[in-house]
């Protein structure tokens, strides 16, 4: 995060006048003034409700728990080893991050140039860019179901098709086992494009104007200005929107559920379907041991992306 | 030679934009949400392959009457209600009182307790075996159980938006109080709560975003047990009593999105600004 931060400080006028507070040795002081115990509370919430949990994670995905027996067993790496065998491990694995990237490279080009579009503070772009927040607002599933509509083959959009080429067009966007995860891919772009929107549009505002002054006086074109100056500005808007729309979208299940369910022959199972199927099946040991995975496909994921964006932004 | 050209595609694009513009949203936005429209406007016969034609007469009151009766409304907008109030309440209240120490403190182990606290932004939650945990504490399938999940799930968000915003308050306010001879609570409720209204409006639009609208955790924590609008638009999506029976999956769709596009219109430049401003420091 940059340095320079704009927010206004309601400061008192009486306030400033008055005496320096004398230096204190560190960590003495505080104590009384910010006492460890306010943390407490976040803290044990956590621990209860999220990181036990996990921890759990660890040690159910070795057991054979299941809806069809009361007591639990530790039978090693047993579930690996037959999600491995049968495939799912890895077509789980590869669908997810397959449209985890599809989401991200989507929802930043969509969002991207929807800023630029809608970039000049006109009272149209205001109510347009509020028209683009409607879908951030709705809930995925809804959205799911509409485009179910939508795509059907006799459905809206092939109706559309076939009003303007005035052929025929009877096309199953999600019953194809090689396009339907892209498809749904846009379909979560579309929904969350409206948010990356506003934070390029963010971070088209923080660049300063002088400098695209100075750039115009120098003789550089529109284009040469949007590209050696803009776009490199917009690096830690970037950041946030590749990062949450990346692993938001592994994390992702309403939309793909409200779709396609997995479908059509599990191309578009995402880990988190599979984790709901197979925990409604009542074998809780596999959809325990998917959970450990997708765990471990972030935790592995985050963090190098993270990096990455952040040290590209650097070097700008 | 090279300037005429340039200007007058500048010129174009400023008379194109507007176009641009209105013609995108209008069929990319406008589109689907027409034909949520249309068809919760439908018979039930008109509705059974959804399409862009307007109904032939418009049943939408009748429809909402139906869903809103069928679909349990009332009981899933109360369930909602019931679980969004006390997680965002709780979550900020507790979110900001572990978040004013953590960034006034720079000590080796609260830069550890931050890094911890904030770790749940990335890491997904372990949604199966959370279900053992609250029947260990015999909380499955209660809305308590729920808040808890939610409150831990989120508190991060709220963390790493609410300690960011402290560090870029000034001290010198809190240690005129201190010296005044204020506790920390008191310090914390009359002086860096009042302060921190901008960014606790954020975090709030965004958690009752997640919070209303969200079912995979609903799913497993309160499933068949506790209604909300989500599992409730679910049940009725995918009941065999309600196979294609569009136009009240699309009546729903309305009667569960407008709450928060109410909230959304009278609020909007507030939460576009708070929204924005959290992520693009």
């Amino acid at each position: 995060m940059s340095t320079v931060q704009q927010t206004p400080v309601p400061v008192h006028s009486g306030t400033q006048t008055r005496a320096p507070v004398p230096r204190r040795p560190p960590g003495t002081a505080h104590r009384r003034t910010h006492p460890m115990w306010f943390i407490a509370p976040a803290l044990a919430i956590l621990a209860v409700f999220f990181f036990l949990p996990t921890l759990f994670n660890f040690v159910y995905a070795f057991t054979d728990w299941s809806s069809f027996k009361s007591d639990i067993n530790a039978v090693g790496i047993e579930n690996f080893t037959d999600l491995a065998a049968d495939g799912t491990l890895f077509s789980a694995l590869r669908i997810t991050v397959g449209y985890a990237v599809l989401v991200a490279v989507f929802q930043n080009a969509f969002g991207f140039a929807l800023a630029v579009l809608l970039e000049r503070d006109t009272r149209l772009n205001r109510v347009v860019r509020v028209f683009f927040l409607i879908p951030v607002l709705m809930s995925a599933l809804a959205v799911g179901y509409v485009f179910q509509a939508l795509l059907k083959p006799d459905g809206g959009l092939n109706q559309l098709v076939e009003a303007v080429t005035r052929h025929p067009f009877q096309y199953a966007w999600l019953g194809d086992t090689t396009w339907t995860i892209v498809v749904v891919a846009v379909i979560h772009a579309w929904k969350w494009m409206g948010l990356s929107m506003l934070i390029y549009l963010a971070g088209l505002k923080t660049i300063p104007e002088d400098l695209l002054e100075a750039a115009h006086i120098d003789g550089a074109s529109r284009r040469r200005a949007f590209w050696a100056i803009k776009s490199p500005l917009l690096a830690p808007a970037v950041t946030f929107n590749v990062a949450t729309a990346l692993l938001g979208s592994m994390n992702g299940f309403d939309i793909v559920q409200a779709t396609t369910g997995g479908g059509p022959a599990r191309t578009t199972e995402i880990l988190n379907i599979f984790i709901y199927r197979t925990f409604g099946q009542g074998l809780f040991a596999q959809a325990t041991t998917m959970s450990l995975v997708l765990f471990l496909l972030v935790a592995l994921m985050a963090f190098p992306v993270i990096r990455f964006l952040r040290k590209r932004e650097e070097i700008l | 030679m090279t300037t005429a050209p340039r200007l007058s595609d500048a010129r174009v694009w400023t008379r194109l934009q507007p176009l641009v513009a209105v013609l995108l949203g209008g069929t990319v936005i406008g589109i689907p949400l027409w034909l949520v429209v249309v068809t919760a406007g439908k018979s039930q016969g008109e509705a059974l392959s959804p399409d862009l034609a307007p109904p032939s007469r418009w049943h939408l009151w009748e429809n909402f009457a139906t869903v809103w009766t069928d679909g349990e409304i009332p009981a899933a907008f109360l369930g909602s209600l019931l679980v969004v109030v006390p997680t965002v309440v709780g979550v900020l209240t507790v979110g900001s009182l572990a978040s004013w120490v953590l960034a006034r403190r720079a000590t080796r182990l609260t830069a550890v307790l931050y890094a911890l606290a904030i770790s749940g932004i990335v890491l997904p939650p372990a949604v199966v075996t959370v279900v053992l945990l609250l029947r260990h504490l015999g909380l499955a399938g209660t809305a308590v159980g729920m808040i808890g999940v939610y409150t831990g799930i989120y508190l991060s968000t709220v963390i790493f938006f609410v300690t960011g915003f402290v560090r870029t308050i000034p001290v010198s306010l809190e240690e005129a109080a201190q010296l005044d001879g204020a506790g920390p609570v008191t310090v914390f409720r009359r002086v860096v709560l009042p302060m921190l209204r901008p960014v606790l409006a954020t975090a709030t639009i965004l958690i009752c975003l997640y919070v209303w609208n969200d079912v995979f955790y609903a799913f497993f924590v309160v499933g068949g047990r506790l209604d909300t609008l989500p599992l409730n638009l679910f049940r009725v999506a995918s009941a065999g009593l309600y196979l294609n029976n569009w136009h009240l999956v699309f009546a729903y769709v309305i009667l569960m999105s407008l709450p928060l596009i109410a909230v959304f219109v009278v609020a909007q430049r507030k939460i576009i600004s708070g929204i924005t401003s959290g992520a693009v420091k």
